[in-house]
């Protein structure tokens, strides 16, 4: 865009446009989050009974998401580049998809284990085996949820004929901040009881 | 094999950046965890509900700041330094407008929620104030932090498109969880 008019290029940057263009974006989401602060909420006793299972809000929170950005900015680059079919036989996604499950074990792993140390200084200790189970186990159905995520959303995007740079990541890392908590909870009771 | 190779390729390159982010939000989670902070939630019942949503909208609001100044950067409308440039100005600006905004919004949709559902919550006047005080120091460091850290890797080279999302989750994560813990132990002091 060749923004020659001074007055029209500081529209777009004007502070009124910026508000009116995100405030209702955020109103939308912070709706939505309440869904994930609802089964917060309803579990308060099974969070504060085992702090240690509030060190893995953050990281399920927003990993998800993370693992969900990087394959979906990768899958729309290869797209653009006529690398990638939407095949299930396709070598290229395949790649992909075994490297994001690779760092989710790595990172759900680790996780488990810090939160197991820190528990033990910080909040009521939980058993490490618990604690494992846990995280990995929420952690690989993130990682999954997320995959199927960015696929489809690049897919679809794709299909739409939109540029899947603006709109997967934005959706695919919403959508999965707001699963992380419900997943770790649902984990969480199961393996609890 | 060939592929396994570049699946290997992808998993180094992604993560030492993934590493920084889980290592920001143990320590997020660890002051979550705290005793301090789980006093908190059993003394302002709601805090709970709304954790998610102040977590997850600093994301949104500082991460669409942070694409919009290297955008700006990239296309030579701003210069790379912090001064009283118009289109600076409103972006930091209009971010302290959506970062406060949303925050009192988030208090204000918890405590409905609550009281609509017929449940024990704080007082209106305990969640805007926990809320009005962290958001007003979340926006603060992370709006200026986010601001010295995108000047300081243009200047070196460095596109700031590829920074600034693991940047702003960790920022985001790391000073909204501190600032949630400073703003109930004021509030917490005063009523």
């Amino acid at each position: 865009m060749a923004a020659t008019d001074p007055e029209d290029s500081l529209d777009s940057w004007s502070i009124r446009t910026i508000v009116a263009t995100m405030f209702p974006i955020l109103i939308a989401l912070s709706i939505l989050e309440m869904g994930s602060g609802y089964v917060l909420e309803e579990l308060e006793e099974t969070y504060l009974a085992n702090p240690t299972l509030l060190v893995l809000v953050p990281v399920m929170i927003g990993m998800g998401g993370n693992l969900g950005a990087i394959l979906s900015s990768r899958l729309s680059t290869r797209l653009h580049l006529g690398l990638l079919e939407f095949d299930p036989r396709d070598e290229v996604l395949w790649t992909n998809v075994i490297a994001i499950m690779g760092l989710a074990i790595t990172i759900f792993s680790a996780l488990g284990l810090i939160a197991w140390v820190v528990g033990q200084t910080i909040a009521a200790p939980m058993a490490l085996a618990d604690l494992m189970l846990i995280s990995v186990v929420s952690g690989m159905l993130l990682a999954a949820i997320a995959t199927v995520l960015s696929i489809a959303a690049t897919y679809i995007s794709y299909t739409q004929g939109l540029d899947p740079d603006d709109t997967t990541i934005p959706v695919v890392t919403n959508v999965c901040d707001i699963l992380g908590v419900v997943v770790l909870s649902v984990v969480a009771i199961v393996v609890l009881n | 094999m060939e592929a396994r190779q570049e699946a290997w390729r992808i998993y180094r390159e992604s993560l030492p950046i993934l590493a920084v982010s889980l290592a920001g939000g143990i320590f997020a989670g660890s002051v979550l965890g705290s005793e301090g902070m789980t006093d908190g939630f059993e003394r302002f019942p709601g805090l709970l509900l709304l954790l998610p949503a102040f977590l997850a909208t600093r994301g949104n609001v500082y991460g669409a700041m942070g694409a919009r100044i290297s955008s700006g950067l990239h296309q030579g409308m701003i210069d790379p330094s912090f001064s009283w440039d118009r289109r600076l100005v409103n972006a930091v600006v209009a971010s302290f407008i959506n970062g406060i905004g949303i925050s009192v919004f988030i208090a204000v949709l918890s405590w409905g929620i609550l009281h609509l559902l017929g449940r024990e919550s704080a007082r209106l006047v305990e969640l805007v104030g926990i809320m009005l005080v962290s958001g007003v120091l979340t926006s603060v460091t992370l709006i200026f932090g986010l601001l010295a850290l995108v000047f300081a890797s243009y200047e070196y080279g460095l596109d700031p498109d590829n920074l600034i999302g693991p940047i702003v989750t960790t920022l985001g994560d790391i000073f909204g969880v501190v600032f949630l813990f400073v703003a109930i132990t004021v509030v917490g002091g005063i009523f």
